[in-house]
């Protein structure tokens, strides 16, 4: 009983913690409408903060508080509010948690880049572990004031949104915006106030569970997601639910601490039960009705690849691998062979993010899981096809229950298997499974063997990087005959209008299920032949945070879009960052962060957006587009005979290609018939259309009270034509 | 048999956006329903479909009641509807929106199926004018033409029961025109056809019965002349200028 009450009042004291970050959380989510992914950043930030002011710096310990809570805290909060949110109005979930979790993203990078990760650091308890005594029990003054604290913001949260006008007024503003400010209250100074608020509580947060973790930037990030399932619990609007949800969560992390036997199995599952519980709020939350459109239309859109396109794509890839096999040095090609897996796995998001408009945030652990698979089988095609095999069952194993969410909590659900799996499955030591001993990781790192078939094997760098292009086609290939065929076009559908699905009698779960396998089976497959490319690879390859940047880097670059996958593989997987900044190793982080932020003004993504409609024009112009591949290929061939070297080469590549677009552009600007290369091509070639259906028509004309007025007294047609 | 709809009620909070609302339509027959905004048609055609639950109050479909039938299901046994804000599957051309929806109600094998799905697809196209416009992605056509590919869309399933939710919102008068030529053609082969219309003349001019629903109560139920002699509908509508509607 001693024990249990000590356990208790631990568990009540972590959930206090909880309380205090996830009720930040909920205040931003009711007021914004944003779910921040950023929140529990902004704590690491702020508790890194304070250990610097005063551990560092040697600053008085009130002093340091006061500065992060209320100088830092808020200034972090309102430049994230102006400088990121308030561009977010109207755009689609996917943008506001893609932008989120950039923001997320580059605080993490800037925060390793300004506290080296590689350092120890820790906070000490505010009073040197002093305790209060009870009875028999002693209680940490820590627990005490935590517990104080939670309640304290549990009071006085309620007393500001209820009792205070500005409280009531951001209240108002997340049931509708307009209609508040036309009573009188700013929506713009509403969000900063929210944005504040939430802020100083993450960094309250972050400060009071800093030192019972070690100062470590991505542990305090992913902090959040325990603050995820009480704010889920809450249904992120009630913030006393979400202090139930936290006592929930901080009772059942210390009893499974407690109570759960010692052993290396259950290990990892106690890190995990955040997760677990999170994913199982997910799934008693009710599912969302059905219902039509209720503001902008997203501004999105999935190309239909052409079999023409994509076979110039795919012998293009070709050649450009080998023309990186014939000029890139050893050494970079050894780096730069990781690419192809990374490039698959970033195929992998394509049909359920970009076609299905689901957020699977787990295709790395799929990875993870195909890259086990060909560790323990061998190397080989039948491997791979395990790999592709077993990922798809687990995709549906996941998907059954997952499915019936959507937006963010469909999110949120495959975030929590993601972390269930880097905690708890991937750490797990060796166990039996059919006989054979069998460890996901072996101890510490799994090692492959080059791809082989039967006794032929692929030995050499240069032999293994063109068979990764080749296995790349391959999957575009199938990737765009799915794109194509009817369950390609049941999942778009369902993506742009679920209403519309119903009411055709379309029940979308198999499809959904279906389409959530393949991604996973082609995550395996990456993930395996990223295995085979890397030699070696330990779980933390394949975490949660990879995974979050393949998903941004193919959200900024388009997440429909092939040569975002293969420029994620550059991206990700070229040595280009650690050859010319060698000091900078947080650099690629933050600008993905960066670009991930800029995703509210391209929806689309920069290669569909930018890039494609550019050298669209020039390929309309069969000379200008001859002239510009054969300068390629002449420098290309300066380079083979030894005439110049690879950076005159590149120079004149990277000149030819920026220039050839010139008088494409000019000649488009001049005629005005085809699409212009910059901004949205499709809004031209509408007014186009509108004139060749009918010449006389207003057509999105609401229709007024002089229309009924007219119609009924029978004297015209709907709008005034 | 077509549609009954019998005392539906739908409560949001303390408003009532339908009481006790009863009509039908035949088959073989137009039935326009007409109110003013507000006045809960969008709200009853929710019910109908399944999207809203409503407090009280049955609607059958050819006999069979839909308690407790989900949405798919009942676009399955022969419901199909438009909306009154468009909700084409805009990253897919006419064509194939016209596809998808053409693909749900077929079984069998792949060949058969396929052909099937194609001969009802381009029947569907030159039928209503679309075939110019076919391989054009659907968010690029304009608000009138898009109606028409939601009507489209919704025929490609074969339904019993159609459900019209301001169809011509956005079509010039050439095109209401084309509109109301099929509308008949659609009632003449056996459809039951509820329409909901702004567009009074298009009303007037092709439904067999009106019903006229206002603040969520059916006030007037008859054939268009009738409805149209009808004082509570002229006070409904337009208050004083009743005068005007006796004209036209």
């Amino acid at each position: 009983m001693h024990d249990f009450i000590i356990f208790t009042v631990g568990g009540l004291a972590a959930a206090g913690i909880y309380a205090i970050t996830a009720s930040g959380l909920t205040l931003t989510y009711t007021t914004t409408g944003i779910f921040n992914w950023a929140h529990g950043a902004v704590g690491m930030v702020c508790a890194f903060a304070y250990w610097q002011m005063s551990i560092g710096w040697g600053w008085p310990t009130l002093v340091s508080l006061f500065v992060c809570l209320f100088v830092l805290a808020p200034a972090i909060g309102m430049l994230i509010e102006v400088a990121v949110m308030r561009r977010l109005e109207g755009v689609s979930e996917a943008a506001k948690l893609v932008v989120t979790l950039s923001v997320a993203l580059m605080l993490l990078g800037v925060a390793q880049w300004i506290w080296n990760p590689t350092t120890y650091r820790a906070l000490p308890p505010l009073f040197n572990n002093d305790t209060l005594v009870v009875g028999s029990i002693r209680i940490s003054y820590n627990d005490v004031t935590v517990l104080i604290l939670a309640l304290v913001v549990a009071v006085g949260l309620r007393l500001f949104l209820y009792r205070t006008r500005m409280g009531v007024t951001m209240r108002a503003s997340v049931d509708d915006r307009t209609l508040t400010s036309l009573n009188g209250s700013s929506a713009v100074t509403n969000a900063r106030n929210a944005w504040i608020v939430g802020s100083v509580l993450a960094a309250l947060a972050g400060i009071l569970v800093a030192p019972t973790l070690t100062l470590s930037a991505s542990a305090l990030t992913l902090l959040i997601v325990n603050a995820y399932a009480a704010s889920v619990i809450g249904r992120l609007r009630s913030i006393p639910m979400t202090f139930v949800g936290a006592v929930i969560l901080g009772l059942s992390i210390t009893y499974s601490v407690a109570y759960l036997p010692q052993n290396p199995y259950i290990q990892g599952f106690e890190d995990a039960v955040p997760a677990i519980v999170l994913f199982i709020a997910l799934l008693i939350l009710p599912s969302s009705r059905l219902r039509g459109h209720r503001q902008l239309r997203s501004r999105e859109f999935a190309f239909r690849p052409s079999w023409g396109g994509t076979g110039l794509f795919c012998a293009s890839t070709i050649i450009v691998a080998v023309f990186l096999v014939t000029t890139v040095g050893k050494a970079d090609l050894f780096s730069l062979n990781r690419m192809w897996g990374l490039a698959i796995i970033g195929l992998s998001v394509i049909p359920i993010v970009g076609y299905a408009g689901r957020l699977s945030l787990c295709q790395m652990t799929f990875a993870g899981i195909g890259a086990t698979m060909v560790g323990h089988l061998g190397a080989n095609p039948l491997s791979l096809l395990a790999a592709a095999g077993v990922c798809a069952v687990i995709g549906v194993i996941v998907a059954i229950p997952a499915l019936r969410l959507s937006g963010i909590y469909f999110a949120l659900a495959t975030a929590a298997f993601a972390i269930t799996m880097d905690n708890w499955v991937f750490a797990l030591p060796s166990f039996n499974l059919f006989g054979h001993p069998y460890a996901p990781f072996g101890s510490g790192s799994l090692t492959f063997a080059p791809f082989h078939i039967g006794s032929l094997g692929l030995t050499s760098k240069t032999s293994q990087f063109i068979a990764g292009s080749v296995a790349f086609v391959i999957l575009v290939a199938l990737i765009v005959g799915v794109r194509r065929s009817e369950f390609g076009q049941r999942l778009l559908a369902m993506k742009d209008s679920p209403a519309a699905c119903a009411t055709l009698g379309m029940n979308g779960r198999a499809s959904l299920i279906g389409v959530f396998a393949f991604s996973a089976a082609l995550a395996g497959v990456g993930g395996g032949i990223y295995g085979m490319e890397l030699g070696s690879a330990a779980a933390d390859v394949f975490q949660f945070f990879n995974g979050l940047s393949v998903l941004l880097v193919m959200v900024i670059f388009g997440i429909t879009s092939f040569g975002a996958a293969g420029l994620n593989g550059v991206y990700q997987g070229a040595p280009f960052f650690t050859n010319f900044f060698p000091s900078l190793t947080q650099l690629p982080l933050v600008l993905v962060g960066f670009g991930g932020i800029l995703v509210g003004t391209t929806p689309n993504g920069t290669i569909p957006g930018s890039i494609r409609p550019v050298y669209l024009s020039v390929a309309r112009r069969l000379p200008l587009a001859a002239s510009m591949v054969a300068v390629i290929g002449l420098a290309w061939a300066l380079r083979l005979s030894g005439a110049i070297g690879n950076w005159p080469m590149t120079i004149i590549m990277a000149v030819d290609v920026a220039l050839f677009p010139v008088p494409a552009y000019v000649a488009d600007y001049r005629a005005r018939t085809a699409p212009p290369a910059f901004g949205l091509p499709e809004r031209r070639s509408k007014e186009k259309r509108d004139t060749r259906i009918s010449e006389a028509q207003s057509a999105n004309e609401p229709i007024g009270s002089a229309d009924l007025l007219a119609t009924l007294s029978g004297t015209g047609g709907t709008s005034g034509t | 048999m077509g549609l009954e709809i019998q005392d539906v009620s739908v409560q949001f909070g303390g408003l009532a956006a339908l009481s006790e609302v009863s009509f039908s339509a035949a088959e073989g027959v137009i039935t326009g329903l007409i109110g003013p905004n507000g006045a809960g048609k969008t709200t009853l055609f929710n019910v109908v479909t399944g999207m809203q639950r409503p407090n009280a109050g049955t609607v059958r479909l050819d006999g069979r009641d839909l308690r407790g039938i989900s949405v798919y299901r009942r676009a399955r046994l022969g419901l199909g509807r438009t909306f009154q804000r468009l909700e084409l599957f805009g990253s897919l051309t006419v064509a194939e929106n016209i596809g998808v929806a053409a693909s749900m109600g077929q079984r069998g094998v792949v060949k058969a199926r396929s052909r099937a799905i194609h001969e009802i697809r381009e029947e569907l196209l030159s039928r209503l004018g679309l075939t110019p416009v076919a391989n054009d992605r659907a968010d690029t056509l304009p608000t009138g033409s898009g109606r028409v590919l939601e009507l489209a869309r919704a025929l490609a399933t074969r339904p019993k029961v159609l459900l019209l939710d301001e169809p011509a919102a956005g079509q010039d008068t050439d095109e209401t025109e084309r509109f109301s030529g099929i509308l008949r053609d659609l009632a003449s082969d056996g459809l039951a056809i509820l329409l909901v219309e702004h567009d009074m003349e298009l009303v007037m001019n092709v439904c067999d019965a009106v019903a006229v629903l206002d603040y969520g109560r059916i006030i007037c139920t008859g054939t268009p002349a009738e409805v149209r002699a009808d004082p509570e509908v002229q006070a409904a509508y337009l208050g004083t200028v009743s005068a005007a509607v006796a004209d036209a």
